[in-house]
């Protein structure tokens, strides 16, 4: 674990490292995600003047939604994405050897080995869009705790789908395209899944779970159950509920990538 | 106890097969048609601890499948790998610790950094200690002669410098076995000498086993006393590079100066004429009866000077892959010429 901790320290200071040879990007990166967020936050405004709720949201509780969708984007942009694009770039130019043959699990060199700066400023509004909704809607500290927690899973299971779609390009091996799935995936994340029409609704809670990445951790903050009418189940069961699913959605990335390493054949020389 | 043991070690691929144009590429999008490629059929050897050994043949052959396969990075379609006692696929950690692979065409180092970071990132995940990795380096830098270029960014490097800082990473974690595959592919002649030198010398200061392939002659002669053959996906020989000469090339040349212009039904008794130039014939002789011909031309052909020599071994190797000829005493002949036809 604690080699781990070390390497990671290694592998994100020197990916750090490399990319702030480039600093325009950095003031770029700022200032598009100010852009976008004044955008999102601007467009909710306006919605907001002639409606008093959002899929039976009020204005802050839909403002967490927010908080958490422009905080997974910063963390998708910080080192998801980024990861990803090289998983493909390492299967086709065969340098996935050098992985390989190195004595650390490869999921987690590929998962973690890069990770770019660009999507911190997104992180940071995220947090401080849900801490000013949280002020405003006055949540505890059980809350806060709980919300961390259901962010922990939608992370989990965002990384763990994520990564399996990465894992396909050992047999597809051109499979760039799978950035603009995951980012569409989060897209459904943007609102309370309770705004989108019924099919939308099951589409994203059980096709692809992006309710639970954003909805779910903002109503438990919020203390509401919008899923009860779909899953049937309490609060504390719902809870239970996506962990598990996190879980196992972890486990399956982690077997589906051994499976698919099963079938490597390396680029020839 | 040997460090490398295959046994009838065997790959097959399965690739797509796509005729050339528009119908050929809307057939192949629906319905793939695929054939069963054998990179590699059943090959058997073993290498002792501290053996260099060259691994020739064509492009194509099989080498490169057969190094993947001994690293891990590839499972055997069928036979037995054992590498340092380990079973390779299984890329066990402590395995990998034991063992390196260099690619020519391939490199693990980030372009936009020195290679210091890298090395640095190695060092950790070889879980080698601060002092022994700055230990380590020092000394493989003074063996490759990089003084300071870890510092540059390897975009900066040129490719004789890359090659070689490539080959300190790779040599960092101080394994046993160390496969190469074309470590001097596109360097130029000093490079190339540069290189050889390291590895000799990495071999004798480690004991170190070293498997190489290589498509420059150079790199064989200077390093392996031993070379392994493979054609088309069999193995053809094993042994001694002086070995192959004697296998494939029984005969030596011999060039002989004449006083005077002789002809050349004349000097086609002694032997396989190449040619005949004025006074200066070049022929080839069997080696088992070289030294009686070598006498009787003595005796009774009005020469000036003699020389002897061995048919150069790229002319022999080229030989052997390109035609397929194989001597009357090669077990494999018919399979060599088989594997040409295909």
């Amino acid at each position: 674990m604690i080699k781990h901790l070390r390497i990671l320290g290694l592998f994100w200071s020197t990916s750090l490292a490399a990319e702030m040879e480039y600093r325009t990007n950095l003031a770029l990166a700022i200032i598009t995600a100010l852009g976008n967020l004044v955008g999102a936050v601007f467009a909710m405004k306006l919605f907001f003047i002639h409606q008093k709720t959002l899929g039976g949201y009020s204005e802050p509780e839909a403002m967490v939604v927010l908080g958490y969708f422009v905080l997974l984007s910063g963390f998708a942009n910080t080192v998801m994405v980024q990861n990803l694009s090289r998983i493909v770039t390492h299967v086709r130019e065969g340098t996935l050897d050098f992985v390989l043959l190195k004595p650390i699990d490869s999921q987690f060199w590929l998962s973690t080995r890069n990770c770019s700066p660009w999507g911190i400023p997104n992180i940071v509004l995220g947090l401080g869009l849900i801490a000013y909704a949280g002020w405003q809607l006055k949540f505890d500290a059980i809350a806060y705790l709980t919300g961390v927690i259901a962010l922990a899973a939608g992370l989990l299971m965002l990384y763990s789908l994520w990564f399996s779609l990465g894992a396909l390009s050992i047999w597809f091996v051109k499979v760039q395209n799978i950035t603009h799935v995951l980012y569409q995936l989060l897209e459904g994340g943007r609102f309370p899944f309770t705004a989108h029409p019924t099919f939308n609704r099951f589409f994203f809670t059980f096709v692809i779970p992006a309710a639970f990445l954003t909805t779910f951790p903002a109503q438990v903050m919020i203390g509401r159950n919008d899923f009860q009418q779909y899953l049937g189940a309490s609060n504390i069961g719902l809870y239970l509920i996506v962990v598990a699913m996190a879980v196992a959605m972890f486990i399956f990335a982690r077997y589906f990538w051994r499976f698919t390493l099963r079938h490597y054949t390396s680029a020839s020389s | 106890m040997p460090i490398i043991e295959a046994e009838n070690l065997t790959k097959h691929f399965r690739v797509a097969v796509k005729q050339p144009g528009v119908w050929g590429t809307l057939k192949h999008t629906f319905k793939r048609k695929h054939r069963i490629v054998e990179a590699v059929k059943a090959v058997s050897f073993t290498i002792e601890p501290g053996e260099i050994v060259g691994f020739l043949g064509p492009n194509g052959a099989g080498k490169t499948t057969t190094l993947k396969m001994l690293t891990g990075l590839i499972h055997p379609t069928g036979g037995k790998a054992t590498v340092t006692e380990h079973v390779p696929f299984r890329r066990d950690a402590a395995f990998l610790k034991r063992i390196t692979l260099v690619m020519g065409n391939k490199q693990q180092l980030l372009w936009d950094l020195p290679a210091m970071d890298a090395l640095r990132v190695n060092a950790a995940v070889y879980e080698i200690a601060d002092d022994v990795f700055k230990q380590r380096v020092d000394e493989l830098v003074e063996m490759l002669e990089l003084s300071d270029l870890l510092y540059q960014p390897v975009r900066k490097l040129s490719l004789g410098e890359r090659m070689k800082t490539e080959l300190l990473a790779a040599l960092l974690h101080q394994p046993d076995v160390l496969f190469l595959d074309e470590p001097t592919l596109g360097l130029d002649v000093n490079a190339q000498t540069a290189v050889r030198r390291f590895l000799r010398d990495y071999n004798q200061t480690h004991g170190a086993t070293i498997l190489l392939t290589s498509h420059y002659m150079a790199d064989i002669t200077a390093l392996c006393p031993r070379v392994m053959m493979i054609h088309h996906g069999e193995m053809i020989h094993d042994g001694s590079l002086t070995g192959v000469i004697e296998r494939f090339a029984p005969y030596r040349e011999l060039m002989l100066d004449l006083e005077e212009p002789t002809d050349r039904d004349v000097i086609a008794q002694y032997g396989e004429v190449v040619s005949v130039d004025q006074q200066i014939a070049k022929l080839l002789v069997q080696r088992d009866v070289l030294k009686p011909t070598v006498q009787r031309v003595m005796e009774e052909l009005p020469i000036t000077d003699l020389t002897i020599t061995d048919p150069p071994i790229e002319d022999v190797i080229a030989r052997v892959f390109s035609t397929g000829i194989v001597t009357e005493d090669s077990p494999y002949p018919e399979e060599v010429a088989a594997g040409h036809d295909r």
